[in-house]
């Protein structure tokens, strides 16, 4: 189809990224993230170098923080704080602040350890490793953090106590309360299923990870298609066609990348042998595999999409977003912010709860730090990614990308060897930076938020 | 005020006090169908707290409210709704960093058969009544902080004119507004005066009152002054009755 009137257009000569309608935030935030990983790349590919050479090229192909393997590691290591990331875009966007988030978590986690290791199989003495054990672990500790969280917001909502102070009591009770649950130690070896969320212990394998991104594939294909015919059919302006399947392209090109990527992670040759002899077979000359997309990133995706569609689909989604930019406003057209403030809280407490499944299934055990200052992880990861402390901005994919900025950065300095005090100084100047740059691209842009 | 029917709305012997100010002090007003009642008085006489007991944002301490002679409970801005009340706020209550079609039908949206949020048809929705109230209005996907002092007040009344009010009402709608832009409210008013609306209009602005209102009440204190015929009195009569807080003796 050609639209006349986009020749004619007065502002005729647009750039690129308006055509295509992406949103130059997340562009910024992508540029960050390439930065990142080029700097570590090349920073580890001259150390990595036996003699120093002036190839930059020969930089690249030694680095090693590009390789799959690290790439696998920093996706799994970012999903316990992502998922808590995208719950927090919500309590910020509506004006709140969690700090009990860390707290939470570990509580959950000690909940659903003891779950597993003493309640399942010996007080109902159904043994250990019961097929029923792990799902009703993590059903378990996804309804602590929920009811914690709701109380909390209960505090908040309904008795006006602010939720700075109500989230700090929490950071300093439920982390309290998790060292009771737990006895006081460390919990584990957990049930082997509940492990799959792990990380390495589930993984999808090739062919289910090139299945899974064929459907999202077609799925990000299907939905970018069909929000143009609904614009076509109210008559409102849309892309032209060639940028619309451009940015169906770059989409599809980004998760087959990804795909690849992961895709050639092998699983080392000794750990393929203990799984072959743990089966009683002999692992066959020169065999070799791939682990896949992990369970837990599979997870985050999942989490991803379905508060993207609550934020941008649904009425709980628009009234969060309406209280955040207005709570007067959102009150006098009768909706009831009180009981939205339970729910924006329950709902975080629910994501503590997932992700503390996530972490300790990845660490393998219920430990004593677990969860420990997450919540400043969570809050930077958030706020790197673009959600605004003054509350009615912020996206998903902004706080995953945030949280995924954050670990690499870590992960890259741990590899080139800088000192942990040194890496938290980093830390912290990158998240006053990007809180800098965004207040200066909102100036430019005469965005009042 | 007899032989005039049921009124629209009957607020009677309305009281309601925030920490031993009485800021509303046992004052009655009513609302026909077709009629603008201007309600006028200093900052601080009252007005507005009397006039959001109807719309919801508060509670009265006592006192009843009468809609269509039927005694009405109305507790929150819901309540009020369900009565087709609707209210243009002094602060527009528009939440600025969403588009005019999601304030349009904030608290009210239109869902697809999945109970998704319809954006596309909410648009639609906004661009025909838009189209009707201010033409000239393009900004659909700006979030509303990015909109001019009048475009932002035609969403607002575009918000209270959607959802077939049938009693409005409308607090200063004019204050942030150029001469053209005032000029088109209050035809606006005329025009909805003509449908059988009944609207209140908070206004200081005692020129709007005489051409729009055909009656005037007037607070002072907290406390009702008294009720007029427009056009029985004069600008001086009202003025008099703000100021001095006492009510024109031929019109008592």
């Amino acid at each position: 189809m050609s639209d006349p009137a986009s020749h004619t257009h007065p502002e005729g000569r647009r750039g690129l990224i308006q055509i295509l309608d992406i949103d130059t935030r997340l562009l910024g935030m992508v540029g960050a993230f390439v930065v990142i990983c080029a700097a570590f790349q090349i920073w580890t590919g001259i150390r990595a170098l036996p003699d120093f050479s002036w190839n930059p090229f020969a930089w690249i192909g030694a680095g090693r923080f590009l390789v799959p393997q690290n790439t696998f590691n920093i996706a799994v290591q970012t999903v316990s704080v992502a998922i808590m990331a995208a719950g927090m875009v919500f309590v910020i966007v509506t004006r709140h602040i969690d700090l009990s988030v860390g707290s939470l978590m570990a509580l959950c986690s000690a909940t659903m350890a003891v779950f597993q290791t003493e309640f399942m199989p010996k007080t109902l003495g159904l043994g250990l490793e019961h097929p029923l054990t792990a799902p009703l672990a993590v059903l378990l500790g996804i309804l602590v953090g929920a009811a914690v969280g709701a109380f909390q917001g209960w505090l908040i909502g309904y008795q006006r106590i602010p939720s700075f102070i109500v989230t700090l009591g929490g950071l300093l009770i439920w982390s309290r309360v998790a060292y009771f649950v737990a006895g006081g130690q460390t919990i584990g070896p957990l049930d082997g299923t509940f492990l799959m969320l792990g990380g390495t212990n589930g993984t999808l394998g090739v062919g289910l990870s090139w299945a899974l991104a064929a459907i999202a594939a077609l799925g990000a294909g299907w939905a970018l298609w069909s929000s143009r015919r609904a614009k076509l059919h109210h008559g409102f302006p849309v892309k032209p066609v060639w940028a619309e399947v451009t940015l169906i392209g770059i989409v599809v090109g980004l998760i087959a990348g990804f795909t690849a990527i992961i895709n050639s992670n092998m699983v080392p040759p000794a750990r393929l042998k203990r799984l072959f002899d743990a089966r009683g077979e002999v692992m066959p000359e020169g065999y070799t595999e791939a682990y896949g997309i992990p369970i837990s990133v599979l997870l985050l995706i999942i989490v991803a999409l379905l508060l993207t569609v609550m934020a941008l689909r649904t009425r709980l989604g628009r009234y969060i977003f309406a209280t955040g930019g207005n709570p007067d406003a959102a009150e006098l057209s009768g909706i009831n912010t009180r009981l939205l403030t339970v729910k924006i809280f329950a709902l975080m407490g629910g994501l503590c709860g997932l992700s503390a499944a996530v972490a300790s299934a990845r660490l393998s055990n219920h430990s004593l730090d677990i969860g420990t200052l997450d919540e400043l992880r969570v809050i930077a990861a958030a706020v790197i990614g673009g959600t605004a402390l003054a509350g009615g901005f912020g996206t998903v994919y902004g706080a995953i990308l945030g949280a995924l900025i954050m670990q690499s950065l870590q992960s890259g300095m741990a590899m080139v060897g800088v000192d942990a005090p040194f890496q938290n100084i980093v830390v912290g100047a990158v998240l006053v930076l990007a809180v800098w740059i965004d207040i200066q691209y909102r100036k430019r842009r005469g965005i009042k938020v | 005020m007899t032989g005039r029917g049921t009124p629209l709305v009957e607020m009677r012997d309305i009281s309601i006090s925030f920490g031993g100010i009485k800021a509303v002090d046992h004052v009655s007003i009513d609302l026909y169908p077709g009629e603008v009642v201007g309600l006028l008085g200093h900052n601080g006489a009252g007005k507005s707290t009397l006039i959001k007991c109807l719309s919801g944002a508060y509670q009265a301490d006592a006192g009843e409210i009468f809609i269509n002679g039927d005694k009405a409970t109305i507790r929150n801005p819901r309540d009020a709704r369900a009565y087709n009340i609707e209210t243009i706020y002094q602060t527009l209550a528009l939440a600025d960093n969403l588009d005019a079609a999601s304030n349009l039908f904030l608290g009210r949206e239109l869902i697809t058969p999945l109970g998704m949020v319809d954006d596309a048809r909410m648009e639609a929705e906004t661009r025909k009544i838009m189209g009707r109230l201010n033409p000239n209005f393009r900004k659909f996907k700006e979030p509303v902080s990015a909109l001019s002092g009048g475009q932002r007040q035609s969403v607002a009344i575009a918000r209270a004119v959607y959802f077939n009010a049938k009693i409005l009402i409308m607090d200063e709608p004019t204050a942030a507004l150029g001469p053209h832009e005032t000029q088109m409210v209050a035809e606006l008013i005329q025009e909805l005066k003509r449908q059988g609306l009944g609207i209140f209009l908070i206004e200081h602005d005692i020129h709007a009152v005489m051409d729009l209102c055909d009656r005037a009440s007037v607070m002072k204190n907290g406390q009702l002054v008294g009720t007029v015929n427009v056009n029985e009195v004069t600008d001086d009569d009202i003025l008099g009755m703000i100021i001095l807080g006492k009510k024109p003796a031929k019109a008592a």
